[in-house]
């Protein structure tokens, strides 16, 4: 790095960082101006600054290191990667035309300072890019995972009386864990009675039913019987309208009238006690 | 247009968001629950027919006005293979996918309204309208 243009920075920080930051905010879109407060704004945008200039004094390993943590937070944040990317360029051309204005930028030495400005000004911009997109590919892997795990659990409540809750959209993905977790779990717990809750299902459409009565046809499959329950009023309305027949299940609209079935199915009821000690 | 917007169906996710589309034009017209998940069901079938046979297509919402009556109307367009036959697909159980083959048939059930037009090579164009009453 040149060291006028580093001289130049350091001495006149704290007027280019006010006037980044009033471009910068003007141009920040409701993103950014809505999910933080304004002391969060202009604190991260210090720290914004100061790393560019730390890039220019610090070791490689130093700057890359407190990009990936500065990175972070941003995204936790919720900034857009456009509002950090135009924001380097917003720096790079305050620099560069207050240099002009004061004449340490020349026609002659023009040319020079461009070439240095990018060589230097590049990295950071593909540093921060995919700082972003790798902590992006994290959170997307790790939310996935997640989501895989709790799309479909098998829950045992009595013996020989599972539950599984679906909660949230099926798409094709899910039915098919759907299918193994029952098959799987049926056999694991010693299933007579599986009670398949959609209280949390937004839509039963004519996919959603087929993936549940074929699930329901497997279970039978391995010897144990299925149950509909959570079937809220509006959707026994749709499945209706749909003409989707759900004669072969028993259904139930609430998980409690489902368990009390199931119990009754393998001869047994809850009781009250009296006189216990 | 303020009246009408559209969600692009490329992947089976864009299914949802046409769906959550729908849902909230349904709740800002007023539509009860019941009609609420009737029209967010149409929408899933037409969005997953276009997503499953034609393989892309868009799906648009539109708040109509006729007279004193307000609705919701679901134009489902395609230019994927089209239909051959009309009136096999809107029989109860035709699939050509070993589906249930109550998609069409259910949509025509759940709306008020169902214009299907479709050729063989020039893709499809589905209408199916709610009336607030
Ligand atoms: N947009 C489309 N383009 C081409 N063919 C279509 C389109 N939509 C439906 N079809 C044809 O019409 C048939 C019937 O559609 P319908 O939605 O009624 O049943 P399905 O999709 O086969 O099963 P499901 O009950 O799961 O909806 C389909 O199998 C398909 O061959
Ligand atoms: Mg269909």
């Amino acid at each position: 790095m040149n060291s006028t243009i580093l001289n130049y920075i350091q001495n006149n920080k704290d007027s280019i960082f006010n006037e980044w930051l009033d471009a910068t905010k003007e141009n920040a879109d409701e993103r950014v101006t809505k999910v933080v407060s304004d002391q969060v704004f202009i604190g991260t945008s210090r720290e914004f600054i100061d790393l560019i200039i730390s890039n220019i004094k610090s070791s490689n390993e130093e700057f890359t290191s407190k990009l990936s943590d500065f990175s972070e937070k941003i995204v936790r944040l919720g900034w857009p990667l456009s509002f950090v990317t135009k924001g380097l360029q917003t720096f790079g051309k305050i620099v560069f035309e207050d240099m002009q204005e004061t004449g340490i930028v020349t026609q002659e030495n023009q040319m020079k300072v461009i070439y240095e400005f990018d060589s230097w000004m590049t990295p950071m911009v593909n540093e921060v890019v995919n700082m972003y997109s790798s902590t992006w590919e994290r959170t997307v892997s790790l939310q996935k995972i997640a989501l895989q795990e709790l799309s479909a659990p098998l829950i045992p409540v009595f013996e020989g009386i599972t539950v599984m809750p679906l909660v949230g959209t099926i798409d094709t993905e899910r039915a098919k864990q759907i299918m193994e977790n029952l098959l799987n779990g049926v056999v694991k717990h010693r299933s007579e009675v599986v009670l398949i809750d959609i209280t949390g299902v937004p839509v039963v459409d004519t996919m959603v039913a087929h993936h549940i009565i074929q699930a329901a046809d497997a279970v039978r499959l391995v010897g144990a019987k299925c149950m509909l329950v959570g079937i809220r009023p509006e959707i026994a309305q749709t499945i209706v309208n749909l003409g989707i027949d759900l004669n072969q299940f028993t259904t139930k609209n609430t998980l409690k009238k489902g368990v009390e079935a199931a119990l009754e199915l393998t001869s047994r009821k809850i009781v009250n006690v009296e006189g216990v000690e | 247009m303020e009246n009408q917007s559209c969600v692009k169906i490329i992947n089976e996710w864009d299914i949802v968001a046409a769906r959550q589309l729908g849902r909230n034009v349904a709740k800002e017209l007023g539509f009860g629950t019941v009609d609420q998940a009737r029209i967010t069901t149409a929408i899933s079938e037409l969005a997953r027919n276009i997503y499953l046979y034609a393989g892309q297509g868009q799906v648009c919402i539109e708040k109509i006005y006729d007279g004193g009556k307000a609705g919701l109307r679901i134009v489902a367009v395609d230019s994927g293979p089209g239909i051959n036959d009309l009136r096999q697909v809107m029989e109860d159980g035709f699939s050509t996918s070993g589906g249930l083959g109550a998609g069409l048939p259910g949509v025509k059930r759940l709306m008020d309204e169902f214009l299907i037009d479709s050729n063989p090579g020039t893709g499809t164009d589905i209408k199916a309208t709610k009336w607030l009453r």
